[in-house]
């Protein structure tokens, strides 16, 4: 089973960062303001019915009418606007341009992760995982290659949609290292349900750690070990869609598979990483979810499968 | 008070009128009134009939839609089922939503309207009863081939906005949209007549007397809601026609690689789309305001403030259409905006909320089913209103956006606020249309099930929204905490459906539809519905004198059906009504009425089988029924403008009006001011889309053609509005009785063809200077806003066709002509549109 990444406590409420911070503070009043209306609601319906004559007099009138619905929500309502318009302007600060850039793409139905040098340029392709420095914003940049898509990860920060045709940022941050998962929140389609997504948030030297260690394998991959999966995979036509650096494996329409052993998904956030779900997702990724773009290479016999799953797990 | 019209106020004072009328008045009413029998059933425009239909049929796609939701939920009681395959879930949730929102809740409400307003104002019928005919069968006819798309797997499958590019031809293939925007095209055309019949109906035949101060709280509500339809509707038929040709002709409105823009769509979509959730509300929130006042036994306290926040309702609801896009990264001063907007809309909620506590306050409640419906709904109204407010907060909105929170909230306002209220209606009204009251045991059983099923159906779901649950998900994984907020919340929905059941079985046991021997007044509601009726309305139209005629005045129903009151009996021994003026409801002059007709049903079903041709691409079948449909409306209209001796009326106490008139003071004059406001705002969207393309992908753009081609265009458009205005001219030249001439038909077919040179003109010269409508958005909505103006042309033209065909059978009356009339403005219109949607797009500076 899929190690759970959410569940109780909600993960608006179980916030992991400063910007999903703020939000469920402001949730909370709100929370208590709509108890506290419907409560008087409700006591007010209550006396109206109920209640003795004298009481029933007093709420009788147009006095209770402004009072109760042009002047309590007035004051109430103004209070939360002025709230949630500072609110809104302090998430959305310009970016310096210093931050970690993180270019993800959403496609139907997963997330192409891209990692941004200085200039702009791709240093990293990956996919379905998002990497992150603890304790500084990250600014990712949101784009779509199909469909209107939406980026979501409740514990950091809200969402924001994914246009095609435009290119949209969002600043998030993590202050605790750990795992937090994310998800397609805008129906695009299909099997929209499972298109989900892990970020994973490591201290500054374990995330810079992490990204010279795929640097390092990518450099040495040619040198890999020439295994019976990496053949099976080439001449199973594998690399139409997929690339594995370092082989002729180049394809750009599915998920860049260079990383694939290291991630801690299969089938963008759905299943957990392992031997058996690898062999599983290749043999027969349409019954694990339907009308994804990849086919099911159910006539590949099991030790195929075996040794492909084996090499791919290797790519680390 | 002063007069509007110049009618003596202090004639009102002849009613009631004592001497006894003659024998066999009512006898004629019943046979003038009598609807047809057997088949013959088809052909009835009676509003008690029609009203009845429409109803029942928005009754019905409310089951369906609702069995579709147990379906959906069945699937998502545990994690990973398998019970409805991917593609079927996808299709269910969008044909739930859209069955909802434009087959159920839209025409429900103007069903229960078209049932209740003739007898709430006390007319004997709405002012076109062959319209709402027609809109009814259109409606009907089109939503079931609608639904019939699930059974064959041809649904839509986009979510009920329908984002495209998920929607535009590269993603969704199959003809499954096209079902979706040929069920949208029903609903738009059956909603537009209905406001059209409703904002007349209200403003002109309420009974004498009945100022808009003294107006029943649900005309008022009606009203805002058919001038809300006005203006909101236009951007959907927009929108959906512009999707309709991207995906038919390839012209990229919202592919933004060829400068159309995906965020067009949702603009259009939600600026008719959340004023839409406040047309299904102000409605059944009318209809709360008055079962409230009746089942508190006293009148509603705040009335003029409950109406200002109708009217602010519907003013505000046009503001806040973006709060639905607050996650695509609008500019924050946009977003500030929305969001303030979103928040004032609460206050007139929480003014008519707090106007229903305080009548229940002032009053001395009756406990029944209606009155629990009504206490039910302040209540869940409240919660979902509450959420609402929540939504209107940015950073808030970004978390919960798009989750099963939103689910939450929608079905708390749309059940408690709509749904409960029209429960509650069901049985209140039922006496009028029904000869056994329904069952008040199984009634509070039926209230219980439903409100304790909606509690625990959507309750939790605020909860799963927040544990990370997005709405429109077929399936979710195990292990993150949602199996048992799901599996609760499907519990619920049974219950809440074994509520409906019962509520089935309560009608299968006790109503019986009937328009003569109903149950009555079964709550002691003081409103004149309640007046003793036949299928003519009220025997006599009684003076109005306040808000509550039946309570102050105990004698009335007496009164009334012993015709003391306004036109006792047909004073032309035709179907007639009293058309009144609109501020003060004075009489002016009685309207003559059409009976049965063949032909609305006709018309009905042809333009159904032409949209559904045109979907399934049988286009030659496509063309007959739209011809078929167009000559039904043409015969339809044949004899609603007949010639007529009588001249004057005697509408009782010795007043005297005149029949049918002209003009502006004619109802047909205020209805087709309604629809040129429709066409209007659909080319004001439009010019919108043109504007707003631009603003997006201004590099796609090419220049115009030079400006003494434009001029020139000007220069036809305007003869084409000269030589309409002339036709009206030489008319009115001839004295009453005399032949015209072929003159007056010949201006209007002159004026037809100057626009149709003129829009030649204008296409070609376009082309000529390289624009074309699949290359950019620019050419995109240039010759979308041209095609526009080429229907227009097209209606034109076979309405002045129409006009010689009349004048040639010797009915083209001088001086003033009802059709001719019709003819002559709506060229004018046409040519003034055409002026603007010709001339912005060729004089913008953005080339």
């Amino acid at each position: 089973m899929l190690e759970p990444l959410w569940g109780w406590p909600p993960p608006v409420l179980d916030p992991a960062g400063p910007y999903a911070e703020k939000v469920t503070v402001l949730a909370w009043a709100l929370f208590a303001m709509g108890l506290l209306v419907t409560g008087v609601v409700i006591v007010a319906l209550w006396v109206a019915i109920k209640g003795p004559p004298w009481i029933k007099s007093k709420l009788g009138g147009e006095k209770v009418v402004w009072i109760g619905g042009v002047a309590f929500p007035a004051v109430v309502l103004t209070i939360l606007l002025v709230w949630g318009l500072t609110l809104t302007a302090s998430l959305t600060q310009g970016i310096t341009g210093k931050e970690t850039r993180i270019r993800v793409t959403g496609e139907m139905w997963w997330f192409r992760v891209q990692y941004l040098g200085p200039n702009g340029e791709v240093i990293l392709n990956d996919a379905n995982e998002i990497h992150l420095p603890v304790g500084e914003p990250v600014v990712l940049e949101l784009r779509s290659a199909d469909v209107i898509h939406s980026f979501w990860v409740p514990h950091l920060s809200g969402k924001k949609d994914m246009i095609p045709g435009r290119k949209l940022f969002l600043r998030v941050q993590a202050d605790k290292a750990g795992r937090y998962g994310g998800v397609c929140a805008e129906y695009c389609g299909g099997p929209h349900a499972l298109m989900g997504f892990v970020a994973v948030a490591h201290e500054r030297a374990a995330w810079e750690g992490w990204l010279a260690e795929r640097h390092a394998a990518q450099a040495a991959a040619p040198a890999g070990p020439a295994m019976p999966g990496r053949r099976i995979f080439l001449e199973s036509g594998c690399g139409a869609c997929h690339r594995v650096a370092g082989t002729e494996a180049n394809g750009l329409i599915g998920p860049d598979l260079t990383h694939v052993g290291s991630r801690l998904t299969l089938g963008a956030g759905i299943l957990p990483n392992n031997h058996g779900t690898l062999m599983g997702w290749i043999g027969d990724s349409q019954s694990i979810k339907p009308g994804n773009r990849m086919p099911s290479y159910s006539m590949l016999p099991a030790e195929k499968l075996d040794a492909i799953a084996d090499w791919l797990g290797r790519q680390k | 008070m002063k007069s509007e019209t110049g009618f003596d106020h202090a004639l009102y004072d002849l009613f009631p009128v004592r001497e006894p009328r003659p024998e066999g008045e009512v006898e004629e009413l019943n046979r003038i009134w009598a609807a047809p029998r057997g088949w013959g059933l088809m052909t009835v425009v009676n509003n008690n009939y029609i009203g009845f239909f429409y109803v029942a049929a928005a009754f019905l796609f409310f089951l369906l839609a609702g069995i579709l939701a147990l379906g959906m939920r069945i699937q998502l009681a545990a994690p990973l089922q398998e019970f409805l395959p991917q593609g079927t879930y996808n299709q269910f949730f969008t044909m739930h939503g859209t069955i909802m929102m434009f087959l159920f809740a839209v025409p429900a409400v103007e069903a229960i309207g078209i049932l209740l307003l003739p007898q709430m104002l006390a007319a004997r019928d709405l002012p076109f009863p062959r319209l709402s005919a027609y809109a009814f069968w259109a409606y009907l006819v089109g939503g079931l081939f609608f639904f019939a798309s699930l059974f064959v797997g041809l649904a839509p499958d986009g979510g009920w906005f329908m984002y495209p590019p998920l929607t535009s031809i590269t993603y969704s293939p199959g003809i499954n949209t096209d079902f979706w925007l040929l069920g949208i095209g029903f609903i738009e055309i059956s909603a537009i007549a209905g406001a059209v019949e409703i904002i007349v109906g209200v403003l002109r035949t309420r009974a004498p007397g009945m100022t808009l101060d003294r107006m029943p709280m649900f005309a008022w509500a009606m009203l805002v809601f058919a001038v809300m339809i006005v203006i909101a509707f236009p951007s959907v038929i927009l929108g959906t026609l512009l999707l309709e040709i991207e995906r038919a002709f390839n012209w990229p409105f919202f592919d933004p690689t060829r400068g159309g823009d995906p965020l067009l769509w949702q603009h259009l979509f939600w600026f008719f789309g959340h004023p839409e959730v406040y047309i299904i509300f102000l409605p059944a929130a009318g209809l709360m305001s008055m079962m409230v006042a009746t089942v508190a036994r006293t009148p509603l306290v705040g009335y003029r403030l409950n109406v200002l926040a109708l009217v602010a309702t519907g003013f505000i609801s046009f503001g806040v259409w973006a709060h639905h896009m607050f996650a695509t990264d609008m500019p924050r001063v946009s977003a500030g905006y929305f969001s303030a907007a979103s928040m004032a809309v609460s206050l007139p909620a929480g003014i008519q909320v707090f106007c229903w506590i305080a009548t229940l306050a002032s009053g001395k409640i009756r406990w029944s089913t209606p009155a629990l419906f009504v206490v039910g709904s302040i209540v869940l109204f409240t919660m979902g209103g509450l959420t609402g407010v929540m939504l209107g907060m940015v950073p808030f909105n970004w978390q919960v956006h798009d989750t099963y929170f939103i689910v939450a909230h929608l079905h708390y306002v749309l059940l408690g606020g709509m749904v409960f209220p029209m429960f509650a209606a069901f049985y209140y009204w039922n006496g009028m249309t029904s000869r056994n009251p329904l069952s008040e045991r199984l009634g509070k059983w039926v209230f219980w099930l439903m409100f304790t099923g909606l509690n625990v159906t959507f309750l939790p779901m605020h909860l799963t929204g927040f544990m990370g649950m997005p709405r429109r998900v077929y399936t979710y994984l195990p292990d993150r905490g949602l199996d048992v907020l799901n599996l609760t919340s499907t519990v619920g929905a049974f219950i809440l459906a074994a509520g409906i059941a019962l509520f089935l079985i309560d009608l299968a046991r006790n109503f019986r539809f009937t328009t003569e021997h109903d149950a009555g007044n079964i709550y002691g509601g003081g409103t004149l519905e309640w007046l003793p009726t036949g299928l003519y309305s009220t025997r006599s139209i009684p003076l109005v004198r306040s808000r509550e005629p039946l309570w102050d005045d105990p004698r009335m129903c007496e009164d009334v059906a012993e015709g003391r009151y306004f036109l006792p009996n047909s004073a032309t021994g035709l179907r007639e009504t009293i058309i009144t003026s609109p501020v003060n409801a004075e009489p002016q002059y009685l309207q003559l009425m059409p009976g049965p007709s063949p032909f609305p049903v006709a018309a009905a079903i042809f333009t159904a089988f032409f949209f559904l041709s045109l979907t399934i691409q049988a286009y030659s079948f496509a063309v007959f029924s739209g011809i078929v449909a167009t000559l039904c409306v043409l015969r339809w209209l044949w004899e609603t403008d007949r010639p007529i001796h009588i001249t004057e009326a005697e509408i009782g106490g010795g007043i005297t009006i005149p029949i049918a008139i002209t003009g502006p003071t004619s109802h047909g004059w205020w209805a087709l001011n309604t629809m040129m406001a429709v066409i209007g705002m659909i080319a004001l969207m439009g010019l919108f889309s043109h504007l707003y393309l631009y603003g997006i992908h201004p590099e796609v753009w090419i220049a115009p053609p030079g400006l003494a081609q434009t001029a020139g265009i000007a220069g036809v458009l305007a003869l084409a509005f000269l030589s309409a205005l002339a036709s009206r001219r030489v008319l009115a030249g001839h004295d009453a009785g005399t032949f015209p001439g072929q003159g007056p038909w010949l201006l209007t077919v002159l004026g037809a063809g100057l626009l149709a040179g003129a829009l030649y003109w204008d296409v070609t010269g376009w082309q000529a200077a390289g624009l074309s409508p699949a290359a950019s958005g620019q050419g995109a909505t240039v010759f979308a806003l041209l095609a526009f103006q080429g229907c227009l042309v097209a209606v034109a033209i076979i309405m002045a066709g129409y006009l010689g065909y009349r004048s040639g059978r010797g009915l083209l009356t001088p001086p003033a002509n009802v059709t001719l009339d019709v003819v002559v403005r709506f060229i004018g219109f046409a040519s003034l549109q055409g002026a603007v949607i010709s001339l912005l797009p060729r004089i913008f500076p953005g080339g």
